[in-house]
């Protein structure tokens, strides 16, 4: 983490992503006492006045306004007359809670599975193997899409739990299933290679049981790899979700999403491209931010890396 | 060998089986999806709604749905339950548009990514290799549909320098055909250029570092050809494999998106569209395909490998 430290780019980077982070948490506090609208407010039929004139917030011929630069409609308004800023906010919100939650899933399905078909071998791996291939065999977007389009119609029933259509957590889900090969592949084959090491024969012969050497022996050596897939995890799964919403398999409407935020913009081309370009670019800052930050820490963490140098 | 090859065909086998099932239970899962009260409409008898379950079959247990299903798909008269027209037929219609879009991107993902990550690694450290750093992390973190809006906007309507989407036939008109692909090209190619400039990068370098090249530089070989004969046939080998793999996954993947936002008619907009009308048959089909190309494609470059080197062989 030291190395991280030192590497200004990846840390100026990380600390964007925080800002972003923090900013979309206060959301609530923007939309009450900046822009004094909610993110699914309707103000279709009002005015606003800009430069003293009074302004239709969408014209007659349905194109809504640009962006204001003052606390009501900021960055202007959508074709129904609700305010972009405090929707990009709340939308952020959800993208960031569901990437969250999916990289979590990922995370703990691929540490599972990787480190039980690396350690057990023979025809645990053999079948643990097979499913990774076979979720890694399904192209991201369209098994995202199948699985999304399925829950988002009628909830998922697991009998303990039950998800509604329309919550977020069944985009985060999705998301979480579709990515844990892409860990799990890796992990299971960096565990097949540990098992082999002295310190897991030594621990063998002192009698610990598979139990206590896979979670004693085993995962405290898979924790740089771990770490190194985390940013990478968080930023494709932000991509994916606004792949997914724009779709309409992602986050419903009318609950916001960078994803169908920029969806509704495209369908307004050449109208009003502000629609695009807000939910867009703050997309495309916020998973660079991560990317370059996760750069950072794969050479920290990755001696070989430092060894070719960065930049 | 022999081994080898029949336990990576045999499991190949399984996985292709896996694979359908898989996207038969996802479809058949979907709830409040019951496709005779769909087709029936809204005005059907109850009478009505039961014919079409019969006639349909989706009163049968669903071990025979699935059987009946995949006899269906591989004798190629599946019929989607909205608009009830041939699914393979479809698809084969809408295949010029994707495969225009898949291979034309692909080349220019390869050439690019490969240019762009050899200038890289020979400039490593310095302007030209920060520069070119910045650009591939900016477009690894680029949605193919925001590039698209943005170049549909400004390309398309502000300047008019390419038409606004659409789909011409190569065979009828080639220049239409190019003007028409290209801002697809470059939307779904940016992600890939990225990916592939930093792995080529990284294994120019370290090809770099290896014995054989200090050899060669020390007989004296020109820089050029140390690069080109020694340094890039080497680091070459992992970026082909990749690319047979990507080139699968973008028909599944990014073809969608683009499709949609350009309105090229192909195989992934109709995915999409389908998806939008819950119409479970041909979102089945394509995901069927896709899969299965993906399979396919990865046992043959494993299989390419092994014959390559006899050290994945052995293990």
């Amino acid at each position: 983490m030291r190395a991280v430290a030192h590497d200004k780019v990846a840390l100026a980077f990380g600390a964007l992503f925080v800002a972003i982070v923090v900013l979309c948490l206060f959301a609530p506090v923007y939309a009450q006492d900046v822009a004094h609208t909610g993110p699914d407010d309707n103000h279709i039929t009002e005015t606003v006045i800009v430069d003293g004139k009074q302004v239709d917030v969408v014209s007659p011929q349905g194109v809504p306004i640009g962006p204001t630069w003052k606390g009501r409609f900021l960055l202007g308004a959508d074709s129904n007359g609700r305010d972009v800023a405090v929707r990009l906010l709340y939308g952020g919100r959800n993208s960031l809670e569901i990437a969250a939650i999916a990289t979590l899933i990922t995370m703990v399905l691929a540490v599972l599975l990787g480190t039980l078909a690396g350690y057990l071998r023979g025809f645990a791996d053999g079948v643990l193997s097979r499913l990774f291939d076979l979720v890694w065999a399904y192209p991201a977007v369209l098994l995202g899409v199948a699985l999304g389009v399925a829950l988002a119609v009628g909830g998922l029933n697991l009998g303990l739990f039950t998800l509604h259509s329309g919550s977020l957590l069944l985009p985060a889900f999705v998301i979480g299933i579709v990515f844990f090969p892409y860990v799990a592949k890796p992990l299971r084959a960096h565990a097949l290679s540990l098992r082999e090491r002295e310190f897991v024969d030594a621990a063998r012969v002192m009698g610990s049981s598979p139990l206590r050497i896979m979670v004693g022996e085993i995962l405290p050596n898979l924790t740089s790899t771990i770490i190194v897939f985390v940013p990478l995890i968080v930023a494709n799964a932000i991509l994916l979700e606004a792949g997914l919403s724009y779709l309409g398999a992602g986050v419903q409407d009318p609950n916001p999403s960078w994803g169908t935020m920029i969806a509704d913009g495209i369908r307004l081309i050449p109208g009003a491209i502000h629609l695009v370009l807000v939910p867009g670019v703050m997309l495309v800052l916020t998973v660079l931010s991560v990317n370059v930050f996760a750069d950072g820490v794969r050479d920290a963490l990755d001696p070989k890396a430092i060894v070719r140098g960065r930049f | 060998m022999a081994v080898f090859l029949a336990r990576r065909l045999a499991a190949l086998v399984a996985v292709l089986f896996a694979i359908t099932v898989l996207t038969f239970l996802i479809f058949q899962a979907i709830p409040n999806g019951d496709p005779a009260l769909r087709m029936a409409g809204r005005l059907a008898t109850p009478q009505q709604v039961q014919d079409i379950r019969v006639q349909w079959g989706f009163d049968k247990p669903i071990y025979v749905q699935y059987a009946k299903t995949m006899e269906k798909v591989l004798d190629g008269s599946v019929i989607s339950y909205t608009q009830q027209i041939n699914v393979e037929q479809e698809i084969v219609r809408d295949l010029p548009p994707t495969i225009s879009l898949a291979l034309g991107a692909g080349v220019i993902w390869l050439v690019l990514g490969v240019l762009l990550g050899l200038l890289s690694a020979m400039h490593a450290g310095r302007l030209l290799d920060r520069v070119l750093t910045v650009f591939a992390l900016t477009g690894i973190s680029m949605p193919v549909f925001f590039l698209g809006a943005i170049m549909l906007y400004w390309l398309g309507y502000k300047w008019g320098l390419l038409p606004l989407g659409g789909y011409v036939p190569l065979t009828s008109d080639p220049w239409g055909w190019f003007t028409h692909m290209l801002m697809p090209w470059i939307a779904l190619s940016i992600v890939s250029i990225g990916v592939y400039s930093r792995v080529l990068r990284a294994n120019v370098l370290d090809v770099m570092s290896e014995d054989y090249v200090r050899t060669a530089r020390a007989k004296g070989l020109s820089e050029r050809r140390v690069l080109i004969h020694h340094v890039l046939r080497n680091s070459l080998m992992g970026i082909v494999t990749l690319w047979g793999l990507d080139f699968a996954w973008v028909i599944g993947g990014g073809a969608i998106l683009v499709e949609s936002v350009f309105n090229l008619g192909g195989v992934g907009q109709y995915a999409a569209q389908s998806i939008g009308r819950l119409d479970v048959p041909p979102v089945m089909v394509i995901t069927m395909l896709v899969a299965c190309a993906v399979v396919v494609l990865s046992t043959l470059v494993d299989l390419a490998y092994a014959l390559l080197d006899p050290r994945v062989r052995l293990s």
